[in-house]
């Protein structure tokens, strides 16, 4: 043992209490060292595992920067020690231990992640997300955990929910109160054939089901309005906004920034598409990117002018694209952009927007909704209709 | 000349081109320049005062005007002007 204590002499050794504070302040790379298995039992959150025999190989990309704070942890401390040695000798400047390891650490009482979380089922279903670094078992707690609000189960609606539900988002609710119509099925891709007639919601809800048993599914058999939409919207982590008409987009707007929701809002139409993520007081919402809506000859739906099916995967799925981002918490969000997608030249095109200083609803003169008005609205249609 | 994107909901008024060359030396010159060539669209771009409709945005290149020099703004040859106007497909009901 005289050689492990020569070698844990030489680097600096940290409480589980002084680790815990470090890595709340942000800016470590938190390092476990142990093998897989013993990483999927439980680990500190945030931790990237590189196992003791892949360290020369794999530090590198886990860390690339060898400037970076660097705090290594594994069961006891003495693995770990050992690993801390061999990075020093690779150039690592600034790397600590924690003492005693994982098992000190948990004795303070300290937070850790357990794969508890995760059935052996789910640790099957969802091993393409876990195997990711970036969302590993932390990020698919997550998205198991979260509550997504789709307005709307049809274009945008569809392809949304399959996937998020399909990448295990724990609710999913789905606002609609049309039902399933055979011109809906050639980009609507939720619905099928035998389901024309039933509850737009109902349909949805039956292929969730059939896809992820673990998705439970909360129809609203309704359209959102001012008297419901509070009441709708305040349980939801995401709100994923694929309505058909402007009242409704701007009814949503205000409601979501009045309760501090991200709202992910599409739209297409014949071969175009825009989409961007509004996070409320952190970047633009959707009146300081439209403060006034089109008068109706500038304003055709999908009913009137059509629209090519696939534009409804594309925009859908990078809705979910956003939506999975925000749940996780990884990533840069459309926050203060707008992407618009051409399909016909298969084009991207990205545009700056801005939060407005007088925008009526997050502006910085805005007026503040006492709770009684909470779920006051404006006439939207009057709105709308100029 | 620079080039000026056309959004669907106009491409009627511009004989179904998606992208239009129109002269001028700042972005005001270049819309009323192309609303001289195809009429139909000055209606729905400006005011009857001359000034930009509040309901469509316009960009110089990934720019809102609106936070540069407005209609004033300066052009160059190779910008590209985005004429944007809110859509609300999605849901793609018939209500």
């Amino acid at each position: 043992m005289a050689t492990d204590q020569a070698t844990k002499t030489q680097i600096e050794e940290l409480s589980p209490a002084e680790a815990a504070s470090e890595i709340d302040a942000g800016g470590v790379a938190l390092v476990d060292t142990r093998e897989p298995h013993e990483y999927e039992e439980a680990h500190i959150e945030g931790g990237r595992l590189v196992s003791p025999g892949l360290l020369r190989d794999e530090i590198a990309s886990v860390v690339p920067d060898r400037s970076q704070r660097v705090v290594l942890y594994c069961r006891s401390g003495s693995r770990s020690a050992k690993a801390a040695q061999e990075m020093s000798e690779l150039g690592y400047e600034n790397v600590a231990n924690v003492d005693g390891g994982i098992l000190a650490w948990q004795e303070q009482g300290l937070p850790v992640v357990t794969a508890e979380g995760l059935t052996p089922e789910q640790r099957m279903r969802y091993s393409r997300h876990t195997l990711i670094p970036e969302v590993g078992v932390d990020g698919q707690i997550k998205l198991l955990n979260a509550k997504v609000l789709l307005i709307g189960a049809g274009g945008l609606g569809s392809p949304a929910a399959l996937y998020l539900a399909a990448a295990g988002i724990g609710t999913l609710g789905i606002v609609d109160d049309d039902l399933v119509d055979e011109s809906n099925l050639q980009r609507q891709v939720i619905h099928n054939t035998e389901r024309v007639g039933t509850p737009k919601t109902e349909s949805a809800r039956l292929s969730i089901e059939a896809l992820n048993p673990d998705v439970k599914v909360v129809e609203y058999r309704t359209r959102l309005d001012a008297s419901n939409i509070i009441e709708i919207i305040k349980d939801y982590d995401v709100l994923v906004d694929g309505a058909d008409n402007f009242p409704t987009r701007y009814l949503l707007n205000d409601a979501s920034v009045r309760l501090r929701k991200p709202v992910v809002s599409a739209s297409i139409l014949t071969f175009d598409g825009q989409i961007s993520t509004f996070v409320p007081y952190e970047g633009p919402c959707y009146r300081c990117l439209y403060p006034t809506p089109p008068p109706a000859e500038l304003a055709p739906s999908c009913s009137e002018n059509g629209v090519l099916g696939v534009m409804a995967g594309i925009m859908g799925l990078l809705q979910a694209n956003e939506v999975t981002k925000l749940v996780i918490g990884i990533g840069e969000p459309l926050v203060g952009r707008l992407l618009l997608f051409e399909a016909l030249s298969t084009s991207f095109t990205e545009l700056k927007v801005r939060r407005d200083p007088d925008c009526p609803i997050c502006g910085e003169n805005a007026p503040q909704i006492p709770e009684s008005e909470m779920g006051k609205f404006p006439d939207y249609e009057a709105f709308c209709a100029g | 000349m620079p080039t000026v994107k056309i959004p669907p909901v106009l491409r009627a008024q511009t004989g179904g081109e998606a992208e239009v060359s129109a002269e001028g030396a700042t972005v005001g010159d270049v819309l009323r320049s192309l609303a001289d060539r195809h009429p139909d669209t000055a209606a729905q771009l400006f005011s009857p005062e001359g000034e930009l409709n509040r309901y469509v945005n316009v960009y110089l290149n990934d720019e809102d005007v609106r936070v540069l020099d407005g209609l004033g703004t300066a052009i160059a040859e190779a910008d590209t002007v985005v004429i944007l106007p809110a859509m609300a497909g999605g849901a793609g009901s018939d209500y």
